[in-house]
């Protein structure tokens, strides 16, 4: 199976890099834009068949290691 | 005062930190390798700054897993004194030794210069050789040094008097926060007040021919304090 983590600042973590993404977005000329967050894409491969098991798996990966609670926050998606 | 430094891959100014412990207590201290499970008896357990795995991930991720942390947790919870310098804070707080955490500066920039920082107690290990409000200009030298905790966090950490070092300007007084840190906070305690987490790096402001020696002190004070 496979695993997709997305981590992301908490709303009202300030995220310097995606402010820069959208003040140069701005000066290409891109009009109407919103707040900007950029976040992390962790793609991992697991031996495990057991959607639920690969998904407890990754939680605890996440926990442990690929986030940290104090400012992000993760999602994560399982494909067969 | 006999003192450990831990060496992970992309330590960097460890000889600095070592040089600074070995002037104020008259001992060289041990280096260990982030792999080893076991610590030699200290009474000071140094994680100094650099750029361990390369910062991939997040600053002192997955230093804070190193085999040697276990280690570093084990001594912590008996009293064993830790300071944290710069990426060394970074993986006390990713290992949960300190609270909060380290964020990208908030102007984006990586920042090396002088700052200064005042002295928020003398009641302490690392700062006994100071006085409170003592203003030190001290170099820092980093990219993620914006210390973010939840606002209950930051209460508690002032209400218990936890706050080590604020970024301040030259006369004191509060309007010079160089990362963009909460409170202008530049070092924290845990509640013991055994273990220290700063981000400013006082081993490089310990040498009167580097120009200042404001940092000495917080070896002085751990030399007199763990002798």
């Amino acid at each position: 199976m496979k695993a997709r983590v997305r981590v992301t600042l908490k709303t009202g973590v300030l995220d310097p890099q995606g402010k820069a993404i959208g003040h140069a977005l701005e000066g290409m000329g891109f009009a109407g834009l919103g707040e900007i967050r950029q976040g992390k894409l962790i793609e991992i491969d697991l031996a495990e068949r057991d959607p639920a098991k690969a998904r407890a798996q990754v939680e605890e990966m996440c926990r442990k290691l690929l986030a940290n609670p104090v400012m992000e926050r993760y999602a994560i998606d399982i494909e067969g | 005062m006999k003192a450990a430094v831990v060496i992970f891959p992309g330590s960097n100014r460890e000889h600095d930190i070592a040089a600074a412990l070995e002037a104020s207590s008259g001992r060289k201290p041990v280096f260990v390798w982030h792999g080893e499970a076991e610590i030699p008896p200290v009474d000071l357990i140094v994680l100094p700054g650099g750029f361990s795995h390369g910062d991939y991930l997040r600053c002192g991720a997955m230093a804070a897993h190193s085999p040697v942390m276990r280690a570093v947790k084990t001594r912590a919870e008996q009293g064993v004194a830790v300071l944290g310098v710069c990426n060394g804070f970074q993986i006390l707080t990713e290992a949960g030794l300190l609270p909060g955490a380290l964020l990208v500066n908030a102007g984006r920039k990586f920042i090396c210069r002088n700052v200064n920082l005042r002295v928020e107690t003398s009641q302490s290990l690392f700062t006994n050789r100071y006085e409170r409000d003592q203003v030190l200009s001290v170099p820092m030298a980093h990219n993620e040094g914006n210390y973010v905790a939840d606002g209950d966090e930051l209460d508690r950490l002032e209400g218990e008097g936890l706050v080590a070092f604020r970024y301040c300007r030259a006369d004191g007084g509060t309007g010079d926060n160089p990362n963009g840190s909460a409170r202008d906070i530049a070092g924290v305690f845990n509640r013991s007040k055994t273990v220290l987490g700063m981000m400013p790096h006082p081993e490089n402001a310990s040498d009167p021919a580097v120009g200042s020696i404001d940092g000495k002190g917080l070896f002085d004070s751990l030399a007199a304090a763990l002798k």
